[in-house]
């Protein structure tokens, strides 16, 4: 039973606001963006850094959900479809992040895709962003492939990524997105 | 023609589209499960629309929020008030709220038609 005062201890230590762990649906997306919101308002943050917390928080959700429902599809094992979103806030700074298993042979790609927003400056993220939004169709999953540069867009701040290998097939992909609190 | 009206709820926008009384309008918060699904009725009204247009539309964004596929969604949707004579669009942002004014200076970058941006 210690794990639970561990894990309590763990999550007070990196000032951890808020965590799920299971399966992501849009049902379970609206559920946490209500207990953030509620959680931003009572701490009484500024009205525009909430917005950009919830923007990031909505675009990773979703991503979680459009990933694992499609990893679902193909392993159907509860490994494949269980992943973490969490979001913490200290003094400087919300962190959003998530992790879900992805297959191995995706990693490549993902990697280069993040690594080039991640070279972009403000003016070169906005230009990839009008780029995609004409050329992009709704894919069946749902997404438009404009969720990572949203994010970088609205954090104004590069994305944190890592892999952590997971079985012969997956890697655990974890992803930090910051928010300053800062106001500009 | 008839009058399409879908209340907002906590992850889709109220949209009034209402050609006799003139209002046009899509507010509040954009991030259905699927985007293209949701707004496919109010595509499919614009077309009817554009054939017997009023001699001038102002239509009015005034949304909180929206998620990246509703952005692409809301594309089409201008995309398709392009086409009809005496389009305006009414962009409404919050007024601290940069983003959103921001996105709409984008859209207006997209397609052409007239916007006028407004606070509130």
């Amino acid at each position: 039973m210690n794990y639970i005062y561990e894990l309590h201890r763990a999550m007070m230590a990196q000032k951890v606001i808020l965590v799920y762990e299971g399966d992501f649906t849009q049902e379970t997306t609206k559920s946490i963006l209500s207990m953030a919101e509620r959680n931003l308002d009572s701490s009484g943050e500024d009205s525009s850094i909430k917005r950009k917390v919830f923007n990031v928080m909505v675009e990773a959700l979703q991503n979680i959900v459009r990933h694992s429902s499609e990893q679902g599809m193909r392993a159907g094992s509860l490994l494949s479809k269980s992943a973490i979103f969490l979001i913490s806030r200290d003094d400087k700074q919300y962190s959003v992040m998530t992790g879900n298993p992805i297959q191995k042979d995706k990693v490549a790609q993902l990697t280069k895709n993040l690594d080039d927003l991640n070279s972009k400056d403000k003016e070169g993220l906005k230009e990839m962003y009008k780029e995609i939004i004409k050329n992009t169709q709704i894919s069946e999953k749902g997404g438009a492939g404009l969720g990572f540069v949203d994010m970088a867009r609205k954090s104004g701040e590069k994305l944190e990524f890592v892999f952590a290998p997971m079985d012969a097939d997956h890697d655990f992909f974890c992803l930090k997105v910051n928010i300053s609190r800062e106001k500009e | 023609m008839d009058i399409l009206n879908l209340k907002g709820t906590e992850d889709t926008p109220t949209i009034l589209l209402d050609k006799k009384n003139g209002i046009f309008e899509i507010s509040g918060r954009s991030l259905p499960e699927d985007s293209a699904e949701f707004y496919r009725p109010v595509l499919e009204w614009i077309k009817a629309y554009g054939a017997e247009s009023n001699a001038n539309t102002d239509f009015t964004f005034k949304l909180e929020y929206f998620n990246t596929a509703s952005s692409k969604l809301i594309l089409d949707v201008l995309s398709a008030l392009e086409d009809i004579k005496g389009m305006k669009i009414l962009w409404y942002f919050h007024d601290d709220d940069e983003d959103m004014e921001e996105a709409g200076q984008e859209f207006s970058e997209l397609v052409e038609i007239p916007f006028e941006f407004k606070t509130y």
